[in-house]
């Protein structure tokens, strides 16, 4: 029984939490949160690009480091605990993964070198409104060579410089690659809860676009796609929870009332004990999604289902239990647990909300029990 | 990042795998439950012992074979596979016989260890008390040095199994002049000693589990104390301590078999079964990443040990999760039954009854071994580091310190 990252890989974590707690500290975040003109920062993503991060996952023959899903979880782990306003999640999960799956070794040769060093901001498109996609509720169109239609919100979609997506195509859905920076194109900022990530409305006036895949495969590669990035996502809110938990435990243990520390009294430390309980239960749902994505198993689909659904209650508890305990404070500006209350929230909807896993997970539980 | 044993690992589980299926095929365990469950536990007990499978963490010293934790965990595994019967040996040789192994003397260990080991001597914990439960040091019940004795009188509570055991180790009060922690005593008694009764408790499920345990003018040489006069709680910590591994399931029903339940039961809205229902599918899907949770904590557990390290208090997260998860799918899966979900009756209920069964369960299990309230605070401060609670008895005498029920 080894389930448990390596040592290589934990040295890798270490080594990535110490860099991130330097470069992306409370101060970097802040800087993307009070500046509406800013969406990522800049220096920290070019930090992370020559720490070669950003192809930790890509193989070697396509420009990256070829480490492995792995590294790349741990790495996910280190940027949600973070908070690193930078576009990796949808560059390195999202965008990279859907290449790997669905693209043609012409399409990763000529990207994802680019990807790599930090050249491209790659974003997912999908959803178009309020409520989860459907196959039947895509409107954006796709003609073989040309992109029609609009996609809203799309996560970093301000400043990424491809896309991968969702579209229809004749009868059926297609996923399609587009390069961002053409005419046809036009962005606009959205204003979202989460102000330390870029989100925008993409419209597509006839933009040149090529397919991922083949046609009529974009729903089944867009729900593997989001598969892989439920896990990488889950280890993000993994390490969010698990800051919101080290920041409630340090406040109650330094702040008095009644004349003892709060942190003595059984109301603040059970609801701290709760936090840890569902801290864990993700983190054992979230290790199992990575032992399936590193090594492509049959489980991956339910094992991705259960990490996200955990990990969301998880995050969403940890940071809402963590200005709680923080009291009055909590709700001011200036202390950070409204940070990772905004995050929680992105993560939590960002591929696909928790009640559409739960029923997804629920679906492939029924057909694993049927099997 | 697999689930695979090591080459050591994996010969030690083929090999217990091998014994378990001779020593419990299906011809030989029919020969067992024919007779009374506990003489074929014993029975099953003195062949594992002689196999050399019991004690497999013990010093050689003491007739154990030194092999590191992760082995007993394997071997505990296999025997769940083929659900052998060691209920009644696991407090005993999980718990009391290693305080005896700790603070005995060599003779008394010479004696008592080995018949343990094999089965043929049962052994008990008395601790809990009436007025003693998650405070276990407010124990009342007191030994009296008496020449070459010491003379106890009170009750004990909650002793699994004591009306099958023959010895127990009984923690009591020998000076409530000192602090609560300070006065207490640990000895180890003959339950057949005279002015020892013990009486079943009813539980509220039914059942009859657990025992009261009632001591009149009882007489315990010196020689039977454990540690030092006024030690008690030290050594009842070592008690304790070996608790921790002992980590087990629920055997109640899982979303697996409330799974099953649902595709057979008519949903709410009147159209369908209950597991198209949406509400009930989230339902399905929290206990699920729960009950994963828990399994795959396990898994955790079990790599810390295969690379020599100890688990720590995290492993009271499982049972917080698997009480209250047994309780709140019990309940819904009665409530799934609608109005025939209140038939208790094996022979006409779903499922042999056992959701109703485990509904009148849970309770207990969310109290046994600690209660959700005890495990949250052992979270809280051996985990997360967060102080104790303010303490109105630190720096009181014992007998000075108020009692309520």
């Amino acid at each position: 029984m080894n389930f448990d990252f390596s040592d290589e890989q934990k040295q890798l974590q270490d080594q990535a939490r110490r860099f991130l707690s330097e470069r992306s500290d409370r101060g970097v975040v802040r800087s993307v949160l009070n500046d509406a003109g800013k969406s990522f920062d800049k220096d920290l993503w070019t930090a992370v690009a020559e720490m070669g991060w950003l192809g930790a996952a890509i193989p070697e023959e396509f420009g990256g480091l070829g480490l492995g899903k792995l590294e790349l979880c741990v790495l996910a782990e280190e940027m949600g605990r973070a908070l690193a306003p930078i576009p990796f999640s949808s560059t390195a999960y999202f965008f990279t993964e859907a290449l790997l799956k669905g693209g043609s070794q012409a399409q990763k040769s000529a990207v994802l070198p680019q990807v790599a060093e930090g050249g491209v901001i790659g974003a997912f498109a999908i959803s178009e409104g309020p409520g989860a996609p459907a196959p039947g509720s895509i409107q954006t169109l796709f003609d073989g060579s040309v992109l029609t239609g609009v996609k809203i919100p799309v996560t970093d979609g301000d400043i990424a410089t491809h896309a991968v997506v969702l579209a229809r195509e004749g009868q059926s859905l297609s996923l399609v690659l587009v390069d961002l920076r053409q005419e046809a194109v036009t962005r606009e900022t959205l204003t979202t809860l989460d102000p330390t990530r870029g989100h925008a409305r993409l419209t597509f006036r006839g933009a040149r676009a090529e397919r991922l895949g083949a046609a009529g495969e974009g729903w089944d590669l867009a729900e593997a796609v989001l598969d892989r990035a439920a896990v990488l996502i889950a280890f993000e809110q993994v390490g969010g929870a698990q800051a919101c938990l080290d920041m409630a435990v340090d406040y109650a243990k330094g702040r008095y009332a009644f004349s003892r520390q709060i942190a003595s009294f059984q109301a603040i430390k059970h609801k701290l004990a709760d936090m840890y309980v569902a801290i864990e239960v993700a983190r054992s749902n979230t290790y199992y999604g990575a032992w399936a994505l590193s090594t492509d198993a049959s489980e991956l689909p339910l094992a991705a289902a259960a990490a996200r659904v955990a990990a969301c209650d998880a995050y969403y508890l940890a940071s809402k239990e963590n200005i709680q305990t923080h009291g009055g404070m909590g709700f001011t500006w200036e202390v950070d647990c409204h940070l990772f209350y905004r995050r929680a929230k992105l993560l939590s909807v960002q591929a696909g909300a928790p009640g559409v896993w739960k029923e997804k997970l629920v679906r492939r539980l029924e057909t694993k029990n049927a099997a | 990042m697999d689930f695979n044993d090591t080459p050591e690992e994996a010969a030690f589980r083929a090999e217990a795998r091998a014994w378990l299926e001779k020593t419990l095929s299906p011809a030989t365990r029919a020969a067992f439950s024919e007779d009374e469950p506990l003489k074929a536990a014993k029975a099953y007990q003195a062949l594992k012992a002689g196999a050399g499978y019991a004690g497999l963490t013990w010093r050689k010293s003491v007739g154990g074979r030194e092999l590191p934790p992760i082995f007993s965990v394997i071997f505990g595994q296999e025997e769940a596979r083929f659900q052998a019967p060691v209920g009644p040996f696991a407090i005993g040789l999980g718990m009391c016989i290693p305080t005896m192994i700790a603070f005995a003397s060599e003779e008394q260990k010479k004696r008592y260890v080995a018949p343990a080991l094999r089965g043929e001597e049962i052994w008990c914990q008395l601790f809990s008390e009436p007025s003693a439960g998650s405070d276990v040091a407010g124990l009342k019940t007191r030994a009296v040095r008496d020449g070459d004795d010491w003379v106890v009188n009170g009750q004990k509570v909650w002793t699994s199994g004591a009306h099958y055991s023959d010895y127990g180790i009984l923690l009591t009060r020998t000076n409530p002049e000192k602090e609560k922690h300070k006065g207490l005593t640990m000895f180890f008694l003959d339950l057949k000693s005279p002015g020892v009764e013990v009486r079943p408790i009813h539980q509220m499920s039914g059942g009859s589990n657990f025992n009261e345990v009632y001591f009149t003018d009882v007489r315990i040489p010196d020689a039977q104390r454990l540690g030092e006069v006024g030690d008690g709680w030290n050594v009842a910590l070592v008690t304790l301590m070996n608790e921790r591994l002992a980590v087990g399931g629920s055997n109640g029903p899982d979303y697996a078999e409330i799974l099953e339940l649902a595709r057979n039961t008519p949903a709410p809205a009147g159209r369908g079964s209950l597991l198209q229902d949406q509400a009930f599918r989230e339902k399905l899907a929290a206990w699920y990443v729960s009950a994963e949770g828990y399994t795959l904590g396990k898994y955790r557990t079990m790599t810390a040990l295969s690379k020599g390290q100890t688990p720590g208090p995290e492993s009271s997260i499982g049972k917080i999760l698997n009480a209250n998860r047994l309780q709140d799918l019990t309940s819904a899966a009665i409530e799934a039954e609608d109005h025939f979900g209140i038939i208790s009756d094996p022979a006409i209920a779903p499922e042999q009854a056992v959701f109703q069964a485990s509904y009148m369960w849970a309770p207990g299990l969310r109290i046994a071994g600690g209660t959700d309230e005890i495990l949250r605070n052992i979270i809280a401060e051996r985990v997360l580091g967060l102080p104790q609670d303010v303490r109105v008895d630190k720096g009181v005498a014992f007998k000075d310190l108020p009692t309520g029920r």
